[in-house]
């Protein structure tokens, strides 16, 4: 190619490829920005556009917690504690206490899997910010609460029974294992 | 005349070249799929106020090792360079501060005068970043000077007088009057001018003297607060000016149609010229946004190839040419002009059709709303 060609081939390119580019990038100025402007100007809430097996902060469902310490005793942190007393009188065992400590789980989900009713599991929340560490522990029993006992043959109860089928949904869907079934299975 | 200048430079320049540095970064970010700023006032409106105070509530300091009088005066010279400009630019047939009859003349010289300033910064600064980022603007204003020179020289060819009065009323308000299609030369000779005005004003793709990811911030690396400001307030500025002086030279000017009934009103027409200039000269800023969107930072023998090897060249085939064209045609070839015009729509309408058949390419989710 000699020196002349190749010299006005590079003022062609040139042109060209700048004409080409500024096309592109006008074009862009028509899309929707990808941006959400968290957390205020979102059409919904983040914590509802997260997927469903979202580890977030834990919560417990005490009316359908049997008190059966799995998950005290699974929590390799130890960041669950739980008090379990017994009335005297009527023979009523109530949790005491069961306070989580946020500052200190790591978000494993081995107390959600261990739990035989799914009462503790991850929420949707990760807002945790607070001014002191002692407000990221989480306090779910304030006042005493009665313990949970499984009936057979299904809940009567039909309020306690939507917990139960709520916390029977979250084992199968959380912490069932992909390979037996587990709703990773089909995310996968 | 102290006081008129300070008008002015308050209400006119000032929010001028804020609000061009908020467009900007609006029209940037959506560019790239973002937003932008969007929370001081509506729509991010007044966010150049807010970063015009925060910036003025800032400490002013000034490096120990630094030339002290030469540091604190080269962003005043700078921004001098910048706004002694405004003084020739005419809005419209009456708005005008001075009409020289050297006018271009002027604005060459006056702008040579922000070279000086960013050496002076570069150099006072006492940090191999800034001088190496004052080295290169300097090697890159001078050299670019040439290319814009010879392009702004077509169009003196063609009127036979400086004055950008005289400029505009060369040509007419309709497009093929205009001097971007007197002749193939002086269309090469506009695009010629914007890029090395572009150059000149060290903006993307040519902003080498302040490439962040070799020289920090380059000659303003010292610089905080009001200072900083300064630079910041010419360059944005000096945008506009960039698009006014290609308004004033290529595109008509303030020529409004001659619509019937308004040559009796005089402020009414000079509303209209002055919107009209106002339009013209915004849609090069506008043009000059999108081109830093779009194109990668040069290397620095890119850039003086480009100048010497290309544009300089070019520039003087884009002279002979046009002198050729007035002494051939002395009144200015009407068919010619209209030929480059259709030649303009034609390459404007290719233009239009690369960008639908980007859009319809991608299949992005159009969003036309300027707001979000």
């Amino acid at each position: 190619m000699g020196v002349i060609t190749k010299y006005v081939n590079n003022i062609a390119e040139t042109v060209t490829t700048i004409f080409e580019g500024m096309a592109i990038t006008l074009s862009h100025l028509v899309r929707r920005p990808i941006t959400l402007q968290y957390p205020d100007r979102l059409e919904k809430p983040v914590q509802e556009m997260l997927p469903r097996r979202y580890r977030g902060i834990l919560e417990v469902d005490l009316d359908i917690c049997t008190g059966c310490l799995a998950c005290e005793r699974v929590c390799p942190i130890s960041c669950i504690t739980i008090g379990i007393e017994m009335n005297k009188e009527t023979k009523q065992r109530s949790f005491s206490h069961f306070d989580i400590d946020i500052c200190k789980c790591m978000y494993c989900g081995l107390c959600a899997e261990a739990c035989p009713t799914g009462s503790i599991r991850h929420s949707q929340e990760f807002e945790g910010a607070c001014y002191n560490p002692a407000g990221l522990v989480r306090h779910f029993a304030t006042e005493p609460v009665p313990l949970y006992k499984p009936k057979k043959g299904g809940e009567t109860d039909p309020k306690l029974a939507h917990k139960v089928d709520v916390g029977q949904k979250y084992l199968d869907e959380f912490a069932t294992p992909e390979s037996a079934g587990g709703a990773g299975a089909e995310e996968a | 005349m102290v006081l008129a200048a300070l008008v002015v430079v308050s209400v006119f320049v000032a929010p001028l070249a804020g609000i061009t540095s908020w467009l900007e970064r609006r029209v940037w970010a959506r560019m790239q799929s973002r937003v932008g700023p969007n929370r001081v006032g509506p729509q991010g409106i007044l966010q150049w106020l807010a970063d015009g105070i925060k910036n003025l509530l800032k400490e002013d300091i000034i490096p120990e090792a630094a030339d002290k009088r030469l540091f604190s005066l080269a962003p005043y010279v700078v921004f001098v360079g910048f706004i002694a400009t405004f003084v020739v630019i005419p809005f419209g047939s009456q708005l005008i501060v001075a009409d020289l009859n050297i006018g271009i003349l002027y604005i060459l010289a006056v702008t040579s005068l922000v070279v000086v300033g960013i050496l002076m910064a570069g150099w006072s600064s006492n940090n191999k970043w800034s001088l190496l980022g004052g080295m290169r603007s300097a090697a890159q204003i001078v050299s670019y000077e040439i290319p814009a020179g010879l392009s702004v020289l077509t169009i003196v060819f063609v009127v036979g007088s400086m004055s950008m009065q005289d400029i505009i009323k060369g040509q007419g308000w309709a497009p093929w009057d205009w001097f971007l299609f007197y002749s193939p030369f002086t269309f090469v000779a506009f695009f010629l001018y914007f890029t090395a005005a572009l150059a000149e004003g060290n903006r993307t793709p040519f902003d080498i003297p302040e490439a962040e990811s070799e020289l920090v911030a380059g000659y303003v690396t010292e610089y905080s607060g009001m200072r900083f400001l300064f630079f910041f307030f010419a360059e944005w500025g000096n945008l506009y000016v960039i698009g006014a002086i290609a308004t004033t030279l290529f595109l008509g000017g303030w020529h409004i149609p001659p619509i019937p009934g308004i040559q009796e009103h005089p402020i009414i027409k000079g509303v209209l010229e002055f919107f009209v200039f106002f339009v013209k000269a915004y849609l090069w800023v506008f043009v000059a946004m999108w081109v830093r969107a779009t194109l990668p930072r040069v290397r620095v023998d890119q850039l003086m190839s480009l100048c010497w090897k290309y544009m300089v060249p070019l520039a003087f085939l884009c002279l002979l040419g046009t002198a050729t064209w007035v002494l051939v045609w002395p009144q200015g070839n009407r068919i010619g002009s209209i030929v480059m015009f259709l030649i303009g729509v034609a390459i404007l309408a290719l233009f239009i059709g690369r960008l639908r058949f980007q859009i319809r390419h991608t299949r992005p989710e159009i969003y036309l709303k300027p707001y979000i």
